[in-house]
């Protein structure tokens, strides 16, 4: 029971609790509404395709874009201890330059959209360079370095492709943004467990979370222990790139059309809140990917629900903040030392009784 | 002496998950008095000093302020009640005026006008004799003035009992008896001071009375003068001292003729004046100087640490390039930072991942040492080197302090190092771990690992050391071998002139 106590405190696997539990009142809370919320039915598509159809398909498959920032965003945060604005704008700027290689060639085959996507992730890996080289090599705070690329990107992309909201018309841009034929889960979701795989492996096969969490932690003695901290943070924004062009090009892929004024706008606050949701401390240090994971799925399953309760578009926000502030206080150090001093003498008195019982 | 009890406190308990850190203690502080707290790292002086501020609430026993029974809710509240505490660390706003910060946060402090604050504090430090000006902004005191300026504050908040933890930790001498003339000073105003420390010395120069704690409960509470020093020290660690005789005679080292592993010739750093050193294999030597010598930044530009400006090193005869840390680890030197909080810990990760940190930075990172191996080192040193430590998952901040050094020494150990630099590692932590640091050192020498140490207790340096570099004024200013080392000269060669 202690045991258990102190690893609900201390991180491990209480960093998760809170979301977790957010996830399940989620759910608990529409089966009472309407138990027939989550029923998963299979559908046909447009191209007669056999595919998962229902409210909880929807909303994995809607959250999407929003898991995979949210993963490059954890390690920007446990690195640098600030977080990056602009990764709606880049993905903006992804997007476009995803569509303007489509456009170029005659036809869109496979090897086309495949250049594309490695061109829009090395254009947002160069824009990651430049947040990260005045994070990491100028010292600026994160928000303020990222506030440029937030300000300009989508004038960025706005030039790509001259003005134009261009649309791409391809079947496997489809299968990107919808199915793959023959299989009846949605693409955008299978790339999600694509990334969080990638993820998973980058952490197996190098060091770059115990290098992440001890620059972030301590950045000195980190220096003092050979860790290039300059290049740990650069890296997190590059990697952090990367997720941006992938959530930009699921972006693209679902409309078949770029257009950089709309595309994830706003993103960037969600992104933020998913990975605080996530419980990882958003001053960095110690976190946990697959917080944030859960993180984006709480923000895209509140917004569903309120959706389905009807609540108009203008006022869904409003109820969302009082439900992510609820949450952000519960999540808070403060009251978690609280309920842990509470469970503490919970447990306390019951050994004293057990104790008594003895004697 | 006034006879008065000013604070008392009765059978005092505090229970932690699984631990019980208080065992019915008593403490008993009169008026007028300094009064050593005493014990080892985990004896629970800490913990009782929590509990008397505020920090904690204690779990069973009474205390009482000047007769009448008072509990205390929090640290605000103890300060009301009279009760003032200045930490190791200064917990002052070094960006503001030292006005400011005697008045800040305090009832009708922001309802004083500045140049009449201004005019309050200069009379305060006046009457106290503390040099400083109450518009210099605090952070360019020194450290001491710093600590005097919160004592002063406490002292302004009309405190009763004052609590002192470790406050000369980071003193040189000079500053260390400004601080003790300011304590006497305040204790003939009748104020109860409570003194924390490690320096057994500095508690027989100005304490009254000692009480001395182990694992939680008390030892016992002793006049200063029917307690002689080696009593203490017994008491303390609950065992004979003959240990630290033992390892006083430890003979001359007979070093290897000249294998010279390390050596540098006007080297210097961004912190560090152009200065000559060598080692050889399996030599101890130390630097030695007041604080502020420079003694730091010497080692500090060995490893790199700060930017690195000039001159040549040879290890093994090579000519290398050390300018940053990694290139000092991977030609095989250690560094064991002075400051353990800043520099060495990464306290919210376990104990496991700290001390294989370093290895692995070594091996670079697309060669993770595999969780079974980091297991096995991380078990290996928790047994070699006896840390306490719940478990090898543990995060290490919540470690006491000597066992977070044992944990960063074993991250170095496990290096393999050839050189291994220690900037004071037996700072504030307990007796017992202090010996058993000196002993890994002598120990690792005779292995043919060399190794420099530094230590602001010349004792403890002439105890492990065959050479002692002197330092004054960041510049070297004379080295001592042989029948030299002994306390006498080191001080002569550190005051210099007129020997």
């Amino acid at each position: 029971m202690k045991k258990n106590n102190k690893k609900f405190l201390s991180g491990g696997l209480g960093q998760l609790t809170i979301p977790l539990i957010a996830i399940a009142l989620l759910f608990i809370f529409n089966l009472i509404r309407d138990p027939g919320f989550f029923s998963i039915g299979i559908s046909h598509n447009n191209d007669g395709n056999a595919v998962l159809a229902g409210n909880l398909i929807s909303i994995i498959n809607g959250a999407s874009e929003l898991a995979v920032l949210a993963m490059g965003m954890t390690l920007v945060t446990a690195a640098c201890g600030g977080q990056d604005i602009s990764v709606g704008a880049a993905a903006a700027i992804a997007g476009s330059v995803f569509v303007k290689v489509l456009k170029s060639g005659s036809g869109i085959s496979g090897g086309t959209v495949l250049l594309a996507f490695v061109a829009a992730c090395i254009v947002a890996m160069l824009f990651g360079t430049f947040n990260g080289v005045l994070v990491a090599v100028f010292k600026i705070q994160p928000m303020i370095a990222t506030l440029i690329l937030y300000t300009c990107g989508r004038s960025i992309a706005y030039w790509i492709n001259g003005g134009a909201t261009p649309t791409v018309s391809s079947h496997i841009i489809t299968a990107i943004g919808s199915f793959i034929p023959g299989i009846p889960i949605p693409t955008p979701v299978l790339i999600v467990a694509l990334v969080a795989i990638l993820f998973k492996l980058l952490f197996h096969f190098t060091s770059l979370e115990l290098f992440t969490q001890s620059v972030g932690i301590n950045g000195s003695a980190a220096r003092l222990n050979g860790i290039n901290s300059t290049f740990i943070k650069l890296l997190s924004f590059i990697i952090l790139g990367v997720c941006v062009a992938v959530a930009g090009t699921i972006g693209v892929s679902r409309l078949s059309l770029i257009n950089h004024e709309t595309l994830l706008l706003d993103v960037e606050m969600d992104t933020i809140l998913a990975v605080a949701i996530g419980g990882n401390s958003l001053g960095g240090g110690k976190f946990k990917i697959s917080g944030s994971i859960i993180g984006a799925y709480v923000i895209q399953m509140l917004t569903t629900t309120l959706y389905a309760m009807k609540v108009s578009s203008t006022d869904v926000k409003a109820y969302k903040a009082i439900v992510i502030v609820l949450l952000v206080v519960i999540g808070s150090p403060v009251v978690k030392q609280r309920f842990g001093k509470l469970l503490e003498r919970i447990s306390s008195k019951k050994k004293i009784t057990v104790k008594g019982a003895e004697e | 002496m006034q006879e008065e009890i000013l604070l008392q406190m009765k059978g005092i308990d505090k229970k932690f998950p699984g631990v019980l850190a208080l065992n019915g203690v008593d403490f008993t502080l009169r008026k007028g008095e300094i009064h050593a707290l005493m014990g080892e790292n985990g004896a629970g002086k800490s913990t009782l000093i929590k509990v008397l501020t505020g920090v904690y609430q204690k779990d069973g026993g009474e205390i009482s302020l000047e007769g009448q029974n008072v509990s205390i809710k929090s640290p605000q509240d103890a300060q009301n009640k009279g009760i003032s505490t200045v930490y190791q660390e200064i917990t002052l706003c070094p960006n503001l005026t030292v006005a400011e910060n005697m008045f800040i946060g305090r009832e009708n402090g922001s309802w004083i006008k500045r140049k009449e604050r201004e005019k309050r504090a200069d009379e305060i430090l006046g009457g106290l004799g503390i040099p400083a000006r109450s518009t210099q902004q605090l952070g360019d005191c020194s450290l001491a003035v710093q600590q005097m300026v919160a004592i002063a504050r406490a002292v302004d908040m009309n405190c009763k009992v004052l609590i002192l933890d470790e406050p000369t930790s980071s003193l040189d001498d000079k500053e260390v008896n400004m601080l003790f003339d300011l304590m006497r000073d305040l204790k003939s105003k009748g104020v109860g001071i409570i003194f924390v420390t490690h320096f057994l010395e500095q508690v027989y120069e100005v304490s009254d009375r000692i009480t001395v704690l182990r694992n939680g409960e008390l030892v016992g509470e002793y006049p200063v003068e029917k307690l002689p020093r080696v009593e203490l020290v017994s008491k303390m660690m609950g065992k004979d001292l003959d240990e630290l005789s033992t390892l006083g005679e430890h003979e001359e080292k007979k070093t290897i003729v000249n294998d010279v592993l390390y050596e540098a010739e006007g080297l210097s750093s961004s912190e560090a004046q152009p200065f000559d050193f060598s080692i050889r294999r399996g030599e101890v030597n130390g630097f030695t100087g007041l604080l502020g010598s420079g003694r730091s930044e010497s080692v500090r530009a060995i490893f790199g640490a700060d930017k690195v400006n000039g001159g040549t090193v040879k290890i093994k005869g090579e000519q290398v390039k050390v300018t940053k840390p990694i290139d000092a680890m991977k030609h095989g030197i250690g560094y064991l930072a002075e400051d353990r909080k800043r520099d060495g810990i990464i306290a919210e990760l376990s104990v496991r991942e700290n001390i294989i940190l370093a290895l692995q930075v070594m091996n670079g990172m697309f060669k993770p040492i595999s969780r079974s191996e980091q297991e096995a080192f991380a078990d290996e040193y928790i047994k070699v080197l006896n840390i306490k430590t719940a478990s090898r998952e543990t995060p290490v901040g919540s470690l006491s302090g000597g066992n977070q050094q044992k944990v960063i020494l074993a991250r170095w150990l496990l290096t393999h190092p050839d050189y291994l630099i220690l900037d004071e590692p037996t700072r504030g932590i307990d007796v017992g771990t202090k010996l058993e640091i000196q002993k890994l050192v002598l120990k690792l020498a005779e292995e043919g690992v060399s190794v420099t140490f530094i230590s602001s207790e010349v004792e403890e340096m002439l105890r492990t050391c065959s050479r002692l570099i002197v330092m004054r004024d960041r510049r070297i200013v004379g080295e001592l071998k042989g029948k030299d080392l002994n306390q006498t000269q080191v001080m002569k060669t550190i005051a210099g002139g007129e020997a």
